[in-house]
């Protein structure tokens, strides 16, 4: 038998590899994460100002204009709206595999995590991961980030590479097993590679969940605001 | 007994089995890793809680090495 070689992980710190499919994009770092969320805050600004004073000018101008008024409050709320949706669909469950491969794959995901995760799997269908950045919320096909020391929530849209035809067929516990185990070995590299659907207020994303996945979201939040960083 | 299982539609599948004192399940396992690379797997081992390593070649001392495939922004 041929002499096998001694374990060789990479040299740390690890990058993602996928990483390398996305070289243009800046790697994602707490400033950059913050200054992203500010860009966010002004679009949602700039969204809601104008319309906001357009519906308060006509109505000072022209009372009789109160529908036009009330058109552009709508337009103020529902576009801010309209994109938390877009964050919020970055947790959506996906179609699942049969009963027996659901449990496998559930049973491995257990594996990995520890008894509190593992439970709240069990009630939302979502997993709750501390990284340096914050706390991750983790889905089938996306993840949210809440950072430490804001209100933001940061949604991503990731999930496994559909070039790829097993991609297709895994059950659910299998497409959040791998955004886990590339989120645990570079964390940075995970937030790079991932689409940002969405980053704003976490009241607009609570909103937008379904109900049963909103104890994930209230379960990172208070491990969010509880640590000190 | 250390294993090398591979998520996939069956939930997961155990590709190998082997002790360090087995060569020849050593063989076979390395074998096995060395094919599910070439065909796009990544080989991941935890090394810490929250914490897990990509590997390019079978950690043999490893308790459990999963075989995920890669992720992209969706």
């Amino acid at each position: 038998m041929a002499a096998q070689p001694q374990p060789q992980p990479l040299a740390a710190p690890q990058i993602l590899p996928e990483a390398a499919a996305v070289h243009w994009r800046p790697r994602v770092d707490e400033a950059r994460l913050r200054r992203v969320g500010h860009l966010w805050t002004l679009t949602t600004v700039a969204h809601v100002v104008p319309f906001t004073l357009a519906a308060i000018g006509l109505m000072v101008l022209q009372p009789l204009a109160l529908p036009v008024a009330l058109a552009c409050l709508a337009h103020a709320w529902v576009i801010p709206e309209l994109y938390a949706q877009r964050g919020a669909n970055v947790l959506r469950s996906h179609k699942r595999g049969s009963d027996d491969s659901e449990r496998r794959s559930v049973g491995l995901l257990g594996d990995l995590v520890g008894h509190d995760a593992r439970e709240l799997h069990a009630q939302t269908g979502l997993l709750t991961e501390p990284g340096r950045l914050g706390i991750w919320l983790v889905g089938e096909a996306g993840a949210l980030l809440l950072p430490f020391g804001e209100r933001k929530a940061y949604c991503y849209c990731v999930k496994v590479d559909a070039r790829h035809a097993e991609a297709a067929t895994l059950p659910s516990g299998d497409r959040i097993a791998h955004l886990l185990l590339a989120l645990r070995t570079d964390e940075q590299g995970f937030a790079t590679v991932a689409n940002l659907s969405f980053a704003g207020a976490r009241w607009r994303v609570r909103r937008r969940l379904r109900k049963p996945q909103r104890p994930a979201l209230a379960a990172a939040t208070t491990a969010v605001e509880r640590d000190p960083r | 007994m250390s294993k090398l299982i591979r998520m996939d539609q069956t939930g997961h599948s155990t590709l190998a089995e082997w002790t360090i004192e087995d060569p020849e399940a050593v063989e076979a396992a390395v074998e096995a890793f060395r094919s599910e690379l070439e065909r796009g797997y990544m080989a991941m081992v935890s090394t810490g809680p929250g914490h897990a390593e990509q590997v390019r070649e079978l950690p043999i001392d490893a308790d459990l090495v999963i075989l995920r495939l890669p992720i992209s922004g969706g």
